[in-house]
């Protein structure tokens, strides 16, 4: 289901406009369609994912909706202005390619990024100051750039994300080259934001981080929205799954299967029957299957992500996982 | 507009602090040490060859009452010309064997030896390698004559009354002026906006185009990269006026109150000359930062150097028209074309006194500034970030 963004007129307070619409986005770069009628509505205060395997036009996507390109047709708003740049000031932004430059101090880098966005240099100073010491990289306030490691060079740059405290942050594959330890640290900071009331858009191919922070999801298949709307609405669009093991192989219980029900292993594998679980129960100790275990698990984003987008993208996404 | 000019001061700081406050900058600063060390050596070396050149030796084999003469008539002659290029004479007491004497002397390298005259002031003959050399020819005739009959009187009074300008002076040196600051402007200029084409290659290969593009229009980032490095360039020129001008105070007598006045006078000349720099700087700068902008490699910029550099010099040739005649066609054509215009107005600040035409060329540059910088950011933005609709003229055409 794609949810139909909504364009308000001006006099509506900021806090009640979505963060971000975008309706009919397309972009074409010589002949080639890489967004394709993109329609997107993200909420304030929440955090959106743009789902989809590498190429899909996520980077494309996030690059139109801050104002780095114009669509080639379509419109949209962020944080109330048709023109993205307008909002620059509110708005926090991370690459999909990190850039540094490499002789700057990580203090100075996170001030510079700042002051792009508005923020007076030497605020802009104290302010990295603070956020360097609080994520452990106080004594590396005065070091150039170069010198960090890969991991601390892209904390510097999502602390200059949000050095200037923004209302909006999209993050471009935030979670991209970053370490178990570090991500999770990512995963924290994004939570806080969104706790503080900041908006936070971003893309990922990894389902996991999707799936653990987003309460709304994009996804993205081949430049277009093959779905947009709340996490838990696209897991229910598949039925749970039921994991068997018995110990009798046939019998009158396997009646209560359904018909595309199948073996994998030792265990029977199918959709959970409309009629819940209590009949299926009831049928296999009423038919003495003698059930080992029964499990009925829950589907997953990357479950319905192969049935809303597709096993051809579910498969790309799964070689970038890989 | 606000919001534009404050973008295009972050970017600015940034790099004119890059600039600046970086090792390599002592470097940029001193780099005219390198031509002028370079020239004082090969200055020395052709210094001298054109002394020796200038100075043709003449060995005089004679008896030493002819050669005194002789010698006196030299003196006198250089005296009046004040010219150290008149011939040299040296002494050398016949021998038996005049041929071999003779053969001797044009053999030997040190002194070497043009020509050598014997047969003393009644016979003279010369004898060398002078079929080229018809000064020295010239000149000995003339010695020889002197001598043979001195000139007893002393020269004839002549009253002289100095002033400071004629007429013909003033002409001569502000065409001259014209010509040094206009050339002056020109490798200045060629020197220092070269480096604004590599301006954006920083930027394209650390990735951070991408959060600068996100957060300012990019004509802002244009113009806080321009005058960045102008404001550079600008410490550079101070530097090096600051060091001229000590170098005249010292070395010249009465300083550089002794210098000639340009028509608008030095004040308004420097200003002038500050402000056409300026202009100049931000025209080829901003052009070169369009056409340096679509390169991604300093490979790319290299390759892209030398046109760029060939087409200054085109530029520099068709500005070069307004010296001596700056109300000619061709000197209005030349202040009317934007990239010539800086370098054409100048040389005119120092041939004509009027100020006004120079408020309509600052703002007519300005114009050309603004167009080139809104051109190359937008040409930067569809080609490099692969921005907005894009249409191709042919499809334009079919579609119409």
């Amino acid at each position: 289901m794609i949810r139909q963004p909504r364009i308000k007129s001006g006099d509506e307070r900021i806090e009640d406009r979505l963060a971000v619409e975008a309706v009919d986005l397309v972009k074409d770069f010589d002949g080639t369609r890489a967004v394709d009628g993109v329609s997107l509505a993200v909420p304030p205060g929440s955090i959106y994912g743009l789902l989809g395997p590498n190429g899909a036009g996520k980077t494309t996507i996030l690059r139109m909706l801050i104002g780095i390109i114009d669509p080639s047709s379509g419109t949209r708003q962020v944080l109330g202005h048709e023109r993205p740049l307008e909002a620059a000031q509110e708005v926090g932004y991370l690459p999909e390619e990190r850039g540094l430059y490499p002789a700057m101090h990580a203090r100075e880098a996170i001030a510079f990024m700042g002051a792009l966005r508005g923020l007076p240099i030497a605020e802009g100073r104290r302010r990295a100051d603070a956020l360097l010491a609080e994520h452990n990289l106080g004594e590396w306030a005065k070091k150039p750039i170069r010198t960090l490691s890969k991991g601390m060079a892209q904390t510097v740059q999502l602390l200059g994300t949000i050095i200037h405290k923004p209302r909006l942050i999209v993050l471009d594959e935030p979670f991209a080259g970053l370490d178990a330890i570090n991500q999770g640290r990512l995963e924290e900071l994004i939570r806080r934001e969104t706790r503080a009331g900041v908006t936070v858009l971003f893309s990922t191919h990894v389902i996991a981080h999707a799936e653990r922070l987003c309460e709304s999801v994009a996804i993205i298949a081949k430049g277009k929205v093959a779905f947009d709307g709340r996490v838990d609405d696209a897991r229910a669009k598949l039925s749970s799954i039921v994991r068997l093991r018995t110990r009798a192989s046939d019998g009158p219980w396997r009646s209560a299967f359904p018909a595309n029900a199948r073996r994998e292993g030792h265990e029977w594998v199918f959709e959970l029957p409309a009629a819940g679980p209590e009949p299926l129960l009831k049928a296999l100790i009423d038919g003495g299957a003698g059930i080992e275990t029964l499990a009925i698990e829950r589907p997953g984003l990357h479950d319905a992500f192969v049935a809303i987008a597709g096993s051809a993208a579910a498969e790309a996404m799964g070689q970038e996982k890989a | 507009m606000m919001r534009f000019l404050r973008s295009a001061f972050v970017i600015a700081r940034r790099d004119f602090g890059a600039t600046v406050l970086s090792k390599t900058f002592i470097f940029f600063l001193l780099s005219p040490l390198f031509p002028l060390l370079l020239g004082g050596v090969f200055g020395g070396i052709g210094a001298r060859v054109a002394t020796e050149a200038a100075h043709p030796l003449v060995a005089v084999v004679s008896d030493s009452g002819d050669f005194a003469r002789l010698s006196e008539a030299r003196d006198q002659l250089a005296s009046a010309l004040a010219d150290p290029s008149v011939v040299t004479l040296v002494h050398f007491s016949p021998e038996a064997n005049l041929a071999a004497q003779q053969k001797r002397l044009l053999a030997s390298g040190n002194p070497p030896i043009r020509a050598v005259l014997s047969g003393g002031l009644a016979h003279p003959q010369l004898t060398g390698d002078v079929s080229g050399d018809p000064a020295t020819i010239g000149q000995l005739r003339l010695l020889i004559a002197n001598a043979r009959e001195p000139t007893e009187v002393a020269p004839t009074p002549l009253p002289v009354r100095n002033i400071q300008v004629s007429s013909g002076s003033v002409v001569k040196d502000q065409r001259a002026i014209a010509l040094y600051c206009e050339m002056l402007l020109f490798f200045l200029t060629v020197l220092l906006s070269g480096m604004v084409l590599s301006q954006l290659i920083e930027e394209k290969s650390n990735k951070i185009i991408e959060v600068i593009a996100a957060a300012m229009p990019i004509d802002a980032m244009f113009v806080g990269k321009l005058f960045a490095m102008l404001a550079a360039s600008v410490l550079f020129i101070l530097v090096w006026i600051c060091v001229g001008a000590l170098a005249i105070q010292f070395v010249k007598e009465g300083g550089v109150q002794t210098l000639p006045s340009p028509a608008v006078g030095w004040t308004a000349f420097i200003v002038l000359g500050i402000v056409y720099f300026g202009m100049n700087y931000l025209l080829l700068g901003a052009a070169f930062l369009t056409i340096g902008a679509q390169a991604s490699t300093a490979r790319q910029v290299q390759i892209m150097s030398m046109p760029i550099t060939f087409s200054q010099l085109i530029i520099f040739g068709f500005a070069s028209t307004a010296i001596g005649s700056p109300n000619s066609p061709g000197a209005i054509a030349a202040a009317i074309f934007p990239l010539s215009s800086p370098m054409v107005m100048l040389a005119r600040g120092a041939q004509e006194p009027q100020l006004w035409p120079h408020i309509i060329a600052v703002v007519w540059q300005a114009l050309w500034v603004a167009l080139i910088v809104r051109g190359g950011a937008q040409l930067f933005r569809k080609t490099v970030l692969k921005s907005g609709p894009r249409t191709r003229w042919w499809k334009r055409k079919s579609v119409a």
